[in-house]
């Protein structure tokens, strides 16, 4: 989820990168991109306006701080803005009863996920809370949904009350309460039935369930697959019982999630609670600047800027950023700067941690085996080879394919998408880095291996960010499934 | 009563999107900027996406043509542009040149896809046909005894196994039932699934092979059901459930909400399947078919005299 938020904050960040200080027209390409990509993702077009907005008071407000690119600093003010909408006012768990039972009551549109909810959310309060908890089955209107609610309690060793399905929901709900009471359970969570938003009897029996029963929260439960009517419905919901916060589910699905965002804006409430699969355990606690960091591409830039400058050796990097521009960089350089990529940890999650790539990525097979495999191409040419690639001619090739135990065509394809590489480094001087680069370490993607939704560009500003120019050449390519 | 619970539904609703047609055809207005962001997002509102986007750059562009020369005249442009993208998307049910019509049902978790199966079995049933039900989702927990409960109420036989079952045995079981007794059509509900999940995709497929296995041409219908409340990622629902059944059609469900299922016009774009019915509602008379005009003028009710009347 969230993905696609990411690659467009990518697009975005290039747009601005290379700028030395941020203005109102040059930040323009980068907040009409953010702007889209939230449109795409679903996120309301009031909320996608509101926040843009915010953005672009934040990133022009910035003092201008030196060591720092101002590409970086608009993902800055990008990832406080996100972090801010999605903290929805203020962070907080779920309500404290001062006597217990506490009482948690579900609501939603039908499918949304609160019966499966209802289970796992016991189960997380008995495991992290060690609550004794009671689930009660108000909803008497889908068949056979007493039976869902029963059939996980029996699965999970959880109570469950129930009564025929001539009962009236609210009643159901007050006498489970009272069972809580005489069974010494310390949690009831209300599971009730799925409705419309428009609906207005059902709507009127859940505001009595709630009189009823005057629960410590209300959880609405959202599907993160929702569009634009997402909206309506949570205001609506809110507007009839005042939520204390949302659940998210099917957050293991590719929706892109920006529904999410516009109902923590219209209704204020955080989300707690994500689901993330359609079994009991599948429920994670829901960390908004977590999350936020995840949609700047599951990144987080600033950790990896400190992770490289720490394992970087500037000088080398900055030798190699100057011989690529000259066309100079040989497989020496090279190999330097592979060992450097990989002392940042394994290859797909460094990429990962940078804006825009982690959604590129998503569909490539990563191997580090792939780049294993580079390695033992490289190591297996002469020092003097190294250096002067053009020596390599055919026999050196085939002593090189067998000695590092590879088939000829993958020494030969290295060596051409390398020259390739240089030829075009040499054309771009200062730069960045081509897709063809990435290629040199694809399986043979589709556009030549290269970073797909890379652009000629390539990486931004020739560097890593905050890299400052310092090279940062050798992403690998991959193979898309 | 064709598009009446539909319409009644966008009636009572204090639509959004009728709202904004009517603030946007209001008597003086302009076609200028203002204008074209209103409108794109009255479409987005109705979640057409980029679509959306891409009917008001059209309409850019039909201006600078002079073909729309003011806003008088968007109404009827919008309803020529929408009716446009979506022809050929009506049509009726197939049936099988002979023996039983199996219809595959699949989607996403809750989208709707049992209560549908329960639609159409009342649907098919009122035309004097006989029905059969495969609870072919054994995952979910009392998702066996839900359709169950659908049966007994219509008094429809149904071929079942406990939950934890093979999914693709209960269908096998269910075609050589379907064909034993000779029944005109088989509905096959299949367990919820995101199209992200490879194994239950896969499972998908094997239960496709089995049912071949004993018909080669069924399932004669696939019908992937899609929740009309979900925005663009129904988009991508649609390729990939396509990718793993052979979808022949589409159920457009909880029409009766204030969503209007507007990502189908970009779904038309990756998988041109008509939509084969509307679900208004959770009872099984809630099942409408779908009707192109009816549904464009759902989307953009916005003058009196286009106005459909409930
Ligand atoms: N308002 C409304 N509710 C619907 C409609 N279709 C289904 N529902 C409700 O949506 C919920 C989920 O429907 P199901 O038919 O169980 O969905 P499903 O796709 O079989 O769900 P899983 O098998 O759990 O994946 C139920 O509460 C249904 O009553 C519809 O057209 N309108
Ligand atoms: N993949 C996935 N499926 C979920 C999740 N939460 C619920 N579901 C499924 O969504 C469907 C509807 O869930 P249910 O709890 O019955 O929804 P309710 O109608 O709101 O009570 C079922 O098939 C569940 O298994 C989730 O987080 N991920
Ligand atoms: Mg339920
Ligand atoms: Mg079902």
């Amino acid at each position: 989820m969230f993905d696609s938020l990411a690659g467009a904050l990518g697009k975005a960040y290039r747009a601005i990168v290379g700028q030395k200080v941020l203005t109102e027209s040059n930040i323009e390409d980068g907040i009409r991109a953010v702007r889209q990509a939230l449109l795409e993702a679903d996120v309301n077009f009031q909320v996608a306006k509101e926040f843009v907005a915010d953005v672009k008071r934040r990133a022009l407000g910035l003092d201008v701080i030196k060591a720092v690119e101002p590409g970086q600093q608009f993902i800055k003010c990008f990832h406080d803005a996100l972090t801010d909408l999605l903290l929805g006012g203020q962070a907080q768990g779920l309500p404290v009863a001062p006597q217990a039972p506490l009482v948690l009551m579900m609501c939603g549109l039908q499918g949304s996920g609160k019966t499966t909810t209802c289970a796992k959310l016991a189960l997380w309060l008995r495991k992290n809370k060690k609550k004794n908890p009671l689930l009660v089955a108000a909803d008497l209107q889908r068949p056979a949904a007493v039976d869902q609610l029963q059939a996980l309690g029996k699965q999970l060793n959880i109570a469950v009350y129930a009564e025929p399905t001539t009962a009236r929901p609210p009643e159901v709900c007050r006498r489970g309460l009272e069972h809580a009471r005489t069974r010494q359970h310390d949690v009831v969570i209300l599971d009730t039935a799925g409705r419309l938003h428009i609906d207005e009897p059902l709507m009127k029996e859940l505001q009595q369930i709630h009189d009823l029963c005057k629960p410590h929260g209300v959880l609405l439960v959202c599907d993160s697959m929702l569009g634009q009517d997402a909206v309506n419905s949570a205001k609506e919901f809110h507007a009839r019982l005042p939520l204390h916060g949302l659940v998210l589910t099917k957050v293991d699905g590719d929706a892109r999630g920006g529904a999410a965002l516009s109902i923590v804006k219209v209704t204020g409430r955080p989300i707690l609670f994500a689901g993330v699969g359609e079994k009991p355990d599948d429920l994670e606690e829901f960390d908004p600047p977590r999350m936020a960091g995840r949609i700047l591409g599951m990144g987080d830039v600033v950790g990896l800027v400190e992770k490289a400058q720490s394992v970087i050796d500037e000088k080398e990097a900055e030798a190699a950023a100057r011989k690529l521009q000259k066309g100079q960089f040989n497989f020496e350089d090279f190999l330097g700067q592979l060992n450097m990529i990989r002392k940042l940890g394994p290859l797909k999650k460094v990429l990962g941690m940078i804006p825009g790539i982690g959604s590129a990525m998503k569909d490539i097979d990563f191997d580090d085996q792939h780049f294993q495999r580079i390695e033992a191409v490289i190591l297996s040419m002469t020092p003097h080879e190294r250096q002067k690639p053009d020596l390599i001619d055919l026999p050196r090739r085939r002593r090189i394919a067998a000695g590092s135990g590879n088939p000829l065509d993958v020494v030969n394809g290295l060596i051409k998408q390398f020259k390739m590489m240089q030829d075009l480094m040499k054309k771009m001087g200062r730069g960045g880095m081509p897709g063809g680069l990435g290629g040199l370490m694809g399986g043979g993607g589709k556009s030549g291996g290269g970073f797909p939704g890379m652009p000629g560009g390539g990486f931004p500003g020739g560097g890593f960010p905050g890299g400052g120019g310092r090279g940062f050449p050798g992403f690998p390519g991959g193979r898309r499934r | 009563m064709v598009f009446g619970k539909l319409l009644s539904a966008l009636k009572k609703t204090r639509d959004v999107l009728t709202a904004g047609l009517s603030r946007l055809f209001s008597f003086g207005r302009k076609l200028d900027e203002t204008f074209l962001e209103e409108l794109e997002e009255v479409l987005y509102n109705s979640d057409l996406g980029p679509v959306g986007t891409r009917i008001v750059e059209d309409l850019k562009e039909s201006y600078r043509k002079r073909e729309v020369k003011e806003v008088a005249e968007v109404p009827a442009f919008l309803r020529r542009r929408l009716l446009h993208r979506l022809a050929g998307s009506e049509a009726p049910l197939v049936s099988a040149p002979q023996g039983p019509t199996v219809v595959l049902i699949v989607g996403v978790n809750g989208s709707g896809k049992t209560t549908s199966i329960a639609k159409l079995a009342a649907h098919l049933k009122k035309q004097g046909k006989s029905v059969l039900l495969g609870a072919g989702d054994t995952f979910r927990a009392a998702a066996v005894e839900q359709l169950t409960r659908w049966a007994e109420r219509l008094g429809i036989p149904i071929v079942k196994q406990p939950t934890g079952a093979d999914p693709a045995a209960v269908a096998f079981d269910a075609v050589a039932a379907a064909v034993a007794r000779k029944v005109d059509y088989l509905l096959l509900d299949t367990a919820g699934r995101l199209h992200t999940q490879k194994n239950l995709m896969a499972e998908l497929e094997k239960v496709v092979r089995v049912v071949k296995k004993q018909l080669p041409d069924a399932p004669h219908e696939t019908l992937l059901v899609l929740d009309a409340t979900t925005g663009q990622n129904a988009i991508r629902q649609a390729s990939e459930f396509a990718q793993s059944a052979p979808v022949t059609g589409l159920i457009l469900a909880k029409m009766d909400g204030t969503a209007k299922g507007g990502a189908f016009f970009g779904i038309r774009e990756v998988l041109p399947v008509p939509v084969k019915f509307l679900g208004v509602g959770e009872g099984v008379e809630d099942l409408e078919p779908f009707a192109v005009e009816g549904y464009v003028d759902a989307i953009l009710t916005f003058d009196k005299s286009t106005a459909p009347r409930a």
